[in-house]
């Protein structure tokens, strides 16, 4: 099952696309981090999911096949906003009262032995929160709804590294205890790489590298060595991003596994996340998607990766 | 109750039922009870107001009683009323949310958007048009028998016609509806209650001077004792079934000494020592200039509707700010359904 898939997927907001022909199909069972510099069409393609936006073109379908935005995608998924907007005048009380109002479900005794561990009180107005806390509220609020999915929209932008601790510690358990499906944005990936084992990222409206991170990591390696063979060298290899220094060139290149034998005289290293989402970013035109990629059909969960244009 | 003994795996919901209507209540008084308060807070000093006045004029009969100007100045600030609970308690509605973004909150909740509106707009719309028409009610009792008499004004006159009953009621209504709309379309509370004022307004201005006149075809006589809290639409002089300029009435008028100041009302020439007279009066003499232009075949067609249709004109504007309401709290309902984020 897909938590989310997209086909064609475009937004236009006046006449700007701030998404545009998005292809991606997101598997269950994941921490998914969906990565992009800023404004390239995260939010974007978060709210179609969670049906806060209707797309221009294209469809956007949840949790196996149900339409965005529909009944049932509404009660499958909790979306926690960017800057976690809450009722400010309302208490913590008052916040989870509503929240069990306004869904079949909500697991109350859950949401206040969480905001028990966490030390906040139940009758302080929501806004009177520190802005941890309210993050930890929001989520708790998304978490008590039992969802099989839950989208977090940049959830850590506006809170310190304890909080942001904190903040994963809690998603993380529910991953652990529930089996929520997740998807996170950001445009730090220092703090998702300890936590996502599935990759999205999204540049210049485009999806341009997907895959579970063990699998991209395994897949892309930096090769060390003379910056005048780097030519020769590239040819037989796919480059996704080179780097020429004086005397030596740093390419990261794709790999069918360990399969590929290292050119004598260069070195072999193993790439992190950071990096190879560096490379790629520097490279827009290079791309790794699951599965064999033709046109107007969706990418399929499983298969190797295959080079998709250079 | 709310705390719901769920299977850990949701996963095994087969039939999809809604969340229950009744759930919102909660929230929409929580969410809305200051407005509520406040809403109860004016309409309920007014009220007091206008109980004591009522009592006082009952107390003191209602001729002798100066209502012409102390009912002019409370009219114009009880016409306020409408307007301002159209931009406090209508364009906040929703604008509140979307200038907040706790939109992407609620809306993407279980409840889904549209219901949402539904049950937000709904008991709020209900809510006003009650208490709106309860001190429409109240407003009758007080000046009523003042009005529907035969002493100062005509019930249908626009100072006073959209303060009763059903009017007042339903021009509350289409007020809060005006600023649901405003608030989705602008998206920010404080425009969105600027421009509810103003298009309240223009739509109260346009209805009074243009509208509420062809409810009914007017009727025409050559009567000038129109009768008792008459609408007088408009009065024009004629002879032999043409109409007849003012210029040829006051050349009639000199050798009287008389001129007409206004249609229907005649200023007398000093010299000829009368004071002012008026033409509808129906004070008999000689010397009276309606009856002397009477004499030279000059009659006066006065255009106008009668008190007796106060109630189906009540319930023509109504019904019709009843429909207008209804199509823009749907078109609200509308728009957040398709609104982008």
């Amino acid at each position: 099952m897909n938590v989310i898939e997209a086909s064609g997927l475009g937004k236009r907001y006046g006449s700007t696309w701030a998404l545009r022909e998005c292809t991606l199909a997101i598997p269950d069972g994941h921490v998914v981090a969906l990565v992009g510099p800023n404004g390239v069409g995260k939010t974007t393609l978060l709210n179609l999911a969670v049906g806060l936006t209707a797309p221009t073109v294209g469809t956007v379908t949840v949790l196996g096949g149900t339409l965005a935005g529909s009944a049932a995608a509404l009660d499958g998924i909790a979306f926690v906003a960017q800057d976690t907007p809450l009722y400010k005048y309302l208490s913590v009380a008052d916040m989870l009262h509503l929240t069990g109002n306004l869904n079949r479900r909500f697991d109350q005794g859950y949401a206040k032995a969480r905001l028990g561990e966490l030390g906040i009180p139940l009758t302080r107005k929501a806004g009177k929160l520190s802005g941890g806390q309210q993050a930890q509220l929001a989520l708790t609020l998304a978490l008590g709804r039992r969802p099989r999915l839950l989208v977090l929209d940049e959830p850590m932008a506006s809170l310190d590294p304890l909080a942001r601790h904190d903040f994963m510690a809690t998603v993380m358990t529910a991953v652990a205890d529930d089996g929520v499906s997740v998807v996170l944005s950001s445009h730090v990936l220092a703090e998702l790489e300890r936590v996502a084992d599935y990759f999205v990222l999204l540049s210049r409206g485009r999806v341009q590298v997907a895959g579970e991170v063990d699998d991209l990591l395994a897949s892309h390696r930096v090769l060390t060595g003379p910056a005048a063979e780097a030519d020769s060298c590239a040819e037989r290899l796919c480059v996704v991003h080179a780097r020429r220094g004086e005397a030596l060139a740093h390419l990261l290149v794709r790999t069918n596994g360990s399969t590929d034998p290292v050119p004598p005289g260069w070195e072999s290293h193993p790439v992190s996340l950071e990096e190879l989402t560096l490379a790629y970013l520097r490279e827009p035109g290079a791309a790794s998607l699951p599965g064999p990629v033709r046109a107007g059909a969706l990418p399929l969960e499983t298969g190797e990766p295959t080079e998709v244009s250079q | 109750m709310t705390a719901l003994t769920m299977p850990a795996q949701p996963r095994q919901d087969a039939s999809l039922r809604p969340v229950p209507w009744r759930r919102m209540a909660w929230v929409t008084w929580r969410q809305h009870r200051l407005t509520v308060a406040g809403l109860v807070a004016v309409l309920g000093a007014a009220s007091v107001y206008l109980y004591i006045t009522g009592e006082q004029l009952r107390h003191q009969g209602f001729v002798s009683y100066g209502a012409g100007p102390v009912l002019s100045l409370t009219a114009v600030l009880f016409q306020l009323i409408p307007p301002l609970i159209g931009a406090f308690v209508g364009a906040p509605a929703l604008a509140r949310e979307l200038e907040a973004g706790t939109f992407r909150f609620t809306w993407t909740q279980g409840f889904g958007r549209a219901r949402w509106t539904v049950a937000t707009l709904a008991p709020l719309a209900l809510a006003v048009t009650v208490a709106a028409g309860a001190f429409g009610f109240l407003f009758s009792w007080c000046y009523g028998p003042q009005i529907d008499g035969k002493y100062v004004l005509s019930p249908l006159a626009a100072t006073t016609f959209d303060l009763r009953e059903v009017a007042f009621a339903a021009w509350t209504l289409v007020a809060f509806a005006i600023g649901a709309v405003a608030g989705v379309l602008i998206r920010r509370v404080v425009p969105a209650m600027f421009a509810t004022l103003v298009a309240w307004s223009g739509l109260a201005v346009v209805t009074g001077a243009f509208l509420r006149r062809h409810y009914e075809a007017p009727l025409v006589t050559s009567n000038p004792n129109l009768p008792n809290g008459a609408w007088i639409m408009s009065q024009r002089w004629t002879r032999g079934g043409k109409p007849v300029s003012l210029s040829t009435v006051n050349q009639v008028l000199q050798k009287i000494g008389a001129t007409e100041a206004a249609p229907g009302h005649f200023a007398q020439n000093p010299a000829f020592g009368q004071s002012s007279a008026r033409a509808s009066a129906s004070t008999p003499g000689n010397a009276s200039p309606a009856q002397y232009l009477l004499h030279h075949g000059i009659t006066q067609l006065a255009t106008y509707q009668p008190a007796s249709r106060f109630w189906p004109f009540q319930w023509i504007e109504g019904g019709w700010l009843l429909a207008l309401s209804l199509l823009l709290i749907a078109a609200t309902v509308w728009l957040v359904r398709r609104r982008a984020a």
